[in-house]
C-alpha cells in the first residue's frame, strides 16, 4: 500500500471520529440547555466554623419548610457522622430546593433512585433543585469518605403524597407529622 | 563478549522496577478481594472501619501510584535502551531514582499499616493523616521526576547522534508519557507541599478545601492516561509485530500520542461536576474538551485494527472478517490486545456517561464510577502490563518464553474476572449504592436487593485475584526455562518515516500548547479562590471525628 492510499483511509475514518464526537457534544449541549440539566454549581460561600451561629443553618432552622409560593426548601447540615435532620419529608410533585453544607469535612449525598446528587464541601452551600414525582422512601447515604463513621451516615427522604402532607403554621414539616 | 538479548547492562534495573511493581500489585490484589468480601453479605474476617479504610488506602495508593509509576519507569528504561540501542545517559541517576522510590514506598506503606494514614489515596483534606504518608508519596514522585529527566536526556542524546532522523515511535511515545507525567504531577505536588503537608505538621490550622480539590482534579484525569500510555505503546509498537504484520501508520501513532498529551490535562474539572465551588461555565468548557479526548482513542482503534488486518491477510485470512480468525490468538500480546479492546469498549461507554455534564448526577460517587475505573485500569492498563511483561521478562532474563497455555489461561481469567466484578457494580451504581462504604446493613429491605449483585461481583474479584497470583507464578516459572537470546523487535510501519517535520519529532511546540490550554481551562477555576470570599475549613485529623 502506498502512503497516499493510507492517508485517504485515515481521513475517511477521521471524519467518522469527528462525527461521533460531534454527536456526543450535540447531545450534551441539547440536554443541558434545552432540558436545563445542569450540575449543582452554586458557588455560594459560608464560614464553616460558625455555622451554628448563622441564621440559615442554626439548628432550629434545619429541615423542611413550605414557602409561601408553594415551593419547598430543605436545609441540611452534613457532619461527622450524620445528616441533620435524619429523616426529610418532601411533598410529592412540588419543586424542592435542598440547601446543604458542612461544618467539618467533605461529605456528599445521593438520593437513591433519583438524580439528586451533590458534594458537600465545607466553606460552601451546595444547592440541588428537583421535583419528586412518586411517593415513597428513598435512601440518602453520604457518598464521600468522611472518616471511620462514614459507613453509618445515612438519612431517609420521605416523599409524601399531597393528601397526606402536613405542615405547621410556619410551613415546617417533619417525618412525624407527614407520613 | 557474551551475547545478550538486552544490551547496555540495563536488565537488573528494569527487573528491579517491574519486580517491585508486581510484588506490590499482588499485595493490593489480596486487599481488594478482602474489601469486596467485607462490603458484601458474606462479610470478612478482621473487618472493622479501621481495617477497611486502611486497606482501601493501601489498595488505592499501590494501584494508583506505586505499581504504575514503578512499572512505567522500568518499561521506560527498557524502551530507551532497546529502541534507541544506546546506553542510558546515567545509570547512577536511574538507580538513585529506584532507591528513592523504595524509601518513599516503605514510608507510605508503613504509615498506612500502622493505621496512621486512613485518608484514602485521594487525601480528602481537611482530613489529614500522618505527615510521613504524604512525604513518602512526595519522595516516590520526586524519584519519578528523575526518570522523566533520564527519558528526555536519552532522546536528546540520540537526536544529537542521529540528526534529522525520526525518533523511533516507541521512544517518542515514552517521552510523551514522561512529559505528560511531569505536567500531571504539578497539581497534586502543589496541593501536598503547600496545603496538606503544612497542615499535617501542625503549621497551619485551616485548609482552603475548594482549592485543594481543584488542584487534585488537575492530576486526577491525566494520571489515567499516564497509566494507559504504556498500553498504547504496546498496541502500536508490539501488537502488530507479535501478530506478524506491520504498523499501518507511524504518523497516526505520533499524532495520537500528542493528542493525549494535549487533551488529557485541561479536563479534570469533570471530576468536580457535583462540587459547589465551581460554576457551570468552566464545567461546561472542560466537558467539551473531554469529548475531544475520544478522538485519539478512536484513531488508535482504527490504526491497530488496520495493522492487525494486514497480519491476518498475510496469514491467509480472506473476506471482510476472515482476517480476524486468521490472527495468531495463541500469542499473549495478540490475545491481550483483543481482550483489552473489548474491555476498552465497555469502559469507554461508561466514561462517556460520566463525562456527560448532565448525566453525571445519576452516577457520581456511586459504585458505577468504581466500576468504570476498575474496568479501564484492570481491563486496559493492567492486562497490557501483563502482556508487556510476558514479552520482555524472558528477554531480560535471557531465557526462552513461557508455556503459552498458562499465559492464555491467566489472561482469560483476568478478562472474565474483571467483567464479573464490574458489570454488577455498574448496576449497583444505578440502584444508588454509594462508593467507599465499609459495610452495608443488608437487613434493611431497601438495601437487601443489592446483596445478590454484590455477591456476584465478589466471585469476579476472586477470579481476578486467582489470575493475579497465577501471573506472579508464571513469571517465577521462567527462572527454570532454558537460556535463549531473543532480541526485542518493535513493529515496523508499512511506510517507515524517513524525515519528519520538526514538530512531530520533539515537544517544544506541544509543551507551549499544553501551557496555553491549562491557563485557559484552569486559570480562572484556580484563580477564583484568590478572588472570592473564601472560608477555609479547620484541619481534622482523620481519627478525631465524632
Amino acid at each position: 500500500m502506498d502512503e497516499q492510499e493510507i492517508v485517504k483511509t485515515e481521513l475517511r475514518w477521521g471524519m467518522v471520529v469527528a462525527a461521533a464526537v460531534g454527536v456526543i457534544v450535540a447531545v450534551i449541549i441539547v440536554s443541558s440547555f434545552v432540558l436545563a440539566m445542569h450540575p449543582p454549581s452554586h458557588v455560594e460561600t459560608i464560614d464553616p466554623t460558625t455555622l451554628s451561629k448563622s441564621r440559615e443553618f442554626a439548628e432550629g432552622n434545619l429541615g423542611t419548610r413550605l414557602n409561601p409560593d408553594g415551593s419547598v426548601t430543605v436545609r441540611i447540615i452534613a457532619t461527622q457522622y450524620a445528616f441533620v435532620p435524619r429523616c426529610i419529608p418532601v411533598p410529592q410533585g412540588r419543586p424542592v430546593t435542598i440547601r446543604i453544607t458542612s461544618p467539618d469535612v467533605i461529605h456528599g449525598f445521593i438520593i437513591a433512585g433519583t438524580n439528586a446528587n451533590t458534594m458537600v464541601v465545607p466553606g460552601y452551600v451546595a444547592e440541588v433543585r428537583t421535583v419528586f414525582k412518586d411517593a415513597g422512601d428513598h435512601l440518602m447515604p453520604c457518598h464521600e469518605y468522611c472518616g471511620f463513621g462514614h459507613s453509618e451516615m445515612w438519612s431517609l427522604v420521605r416523599v409524601v403524597a399531597q393528601s397526606k402532607w402536613h405542615n405547621d403554621e410556619n410551613g415546617r414539616a417533619s417525618c412525624e407529622t407527614s407520613r | 563478549m557474551e551475547e545478550r538479548a538486552v544490551k547496555h547492562r540495563v536488565e537488573p534495573l528494569v527487573l528491579a522496577h517491574i519486580g517491585v511493581a508486581f510484588a506490590m500489585f499482588a499485595v493490593a490484589a489480596v486487599l481488594g478481594a478482602w474489601q469486596m468480601m467485607a462490603r458484601s453479605p458474606f462479610g470478612a474476617p478482621y473487618a472493622s472501619p479501621e481495617t477497611y479504610f486502611a486497606s482501601v488506602t493501601a489498595h488505592g495508593t499501590i494501584m494508583a501510584y506505586v505499581m504504575p509509576i514503578l512499572f512505567i519507569m522500568g518499561f521506560g528504561y527498557f524502551v530507551a535502551v532497546t529502541a534507541l540501542d544506546r546506553p542510558l545517559p546515567s545509570m547512577r541517576l536511574a538507580w538513585t531514582g529506584f532507591w528513592l522510590a523504595a524509601v518513599g514506598i516503605c514510608m507510605a506503606v508503613a504509615t498506612i499499616v500502622m493505621g496512621e494514614a486512613s485518608v484514602l489515596y485521594t487525601f480528602y483534606p481537611p482530613l489529614t493523616g500522618s505527615v510521613y504518608f504524604y512525604l513518602g508519596l512526595v519522595i516516590v514522585v520526586v524519584a519519578s521526576w528523575l526518570w522523566v529527566a533520564l527519558m528526555i536526556w536519552a532522546m536528546a542524546a540520540w537526536k544529537r547522534e542521529n540528526p534529522g532522523h525520526p525518533v523511533p515511535l516507541a521512544m517518542f511515545a515514552t517521552v510523551t508519557n514522561a512529559i505528560l507525567w511531569l505536567w500531571t504531577t504539578g497539581g497534586v505536588a502543589v496541593e501536598l507541599l503547600f496545603q496538606v503537608i503544612p497542615a499535617a505538621l501542625g503549621w497551619t490550622q485551616t485548609i482552603d478545601v475548594g482549592l485543594a480539590r481543584t488542584l487534585f482534579s488537575w492530576t486526577l484525569h491525566p494520571i489515567v492516561y499516564f497509566w494507559l500510555l504504556p498500553a498504547y505503546i504496546a498496541f502500536y509498537t508490539m501488537a502488530p509485530q507479535a501478530a506478524g504484520g506491520r504498523l499501518y501508520s507511524d504518523m497516526m501513532g505520533r499524532l495520537s500520542f500528542i493528542l493525549f498529551l494535549l487533551v488529557s490535562l485541561p479536563v479534570g474539572l469533570h471530576h468536580l461536576f457535583m462540587d459547589p465551588e465551581h460554576g457551570t461555565g468552566f464545567k461546561f468548557v472542560q466537558t467539551m474538551l473531554t469529548a475531544v479526548l475520544l478522538a485519539p482513542t478512536l484513531l488508535t482503534v482504527f490504526t491497530i485494527c488496520a495493522s492487525m488486518e494486514i497480519a491476518g491477510r498475510l496469514r491467509g485470512g480472506r473476506g471482510l472478517f476472515g482476517w480476524i480468525g486468521a490472527l495468531p490468538w495463541d500469542r499473549p500480546m495478540v490475545l491481550a490486545t483483543g481482550l483489552a479492546f473489548i474491555l476498552l469498549g465497555f469502559g469507554g461507554f461508561g466514561g462517556v456517561v460520566n463525562m456527560a455534564y448532565g448525566l453525571n448526577a445519576m452516577v457520581h460517587n456511586t459504585s458505577w464510577v468504581t466500576a468504570h475505573f476498575h474496568l479501564i485500569f484492570g481491563g486496559s492498563v493492567v492486562i497490557m502490563y501483563f502482556a508487556i511483561t510476558y514479552e520482555i521478562w524472558p528477554k531480560l532474563l535471557g531465557r526462552q518464553p513461557l508455556s503459552l497455555k498458562h499465559i492464555r489461561g491467566q489472561l482469560w481469567l483476568w478478562f472474565v474476572g474483571i467483567l464479573l466484578t464490574t458489570l454488577p457494580w455498574h448496576a449497583l451504581g444505578l440502584l444508588g449504592q454509594p462508593r467507599r462504604v465499609a459495610t452495608f446493613d443488608y437487613s434493611n429491605p431497601a438495601i437487601a436487593s443489592w446483596g445478590p449483585w454484590t455477591e456476584a461481583s465478589v466471585v469476579g474479584g476472586f477470579i481476578m485475584l486467582a489470575s493475579a497470583l497465577l501471573f506472579v507464578w508464571n513469571l517465577a516459572t521462567l527462572y527454570r526455562s532454558s537460556p535463549d537470546v531473543d532480541r526485542m523487535r518493535y513493529a515496523i510501519a508499512v511506510n517507515p518515516p524517513q524525515r519528519l517535520p520538526k514538530a512531530l519529532n520533539g515537544f517544544a511546540l506541544w509543551n507551549a500548547l499544553v501551557l496555553f490550554l491549562m491557563v485557559a481551562a484552569y486559570g480562572y477555576p484556580i484563580g477564583q479562590f484568590f478572588l472570592i470570599d473564601v472560608h477555609p475549613a479547620l484541619v481534622h485529623h482523620f481519627e478525631s471525628g465524632g
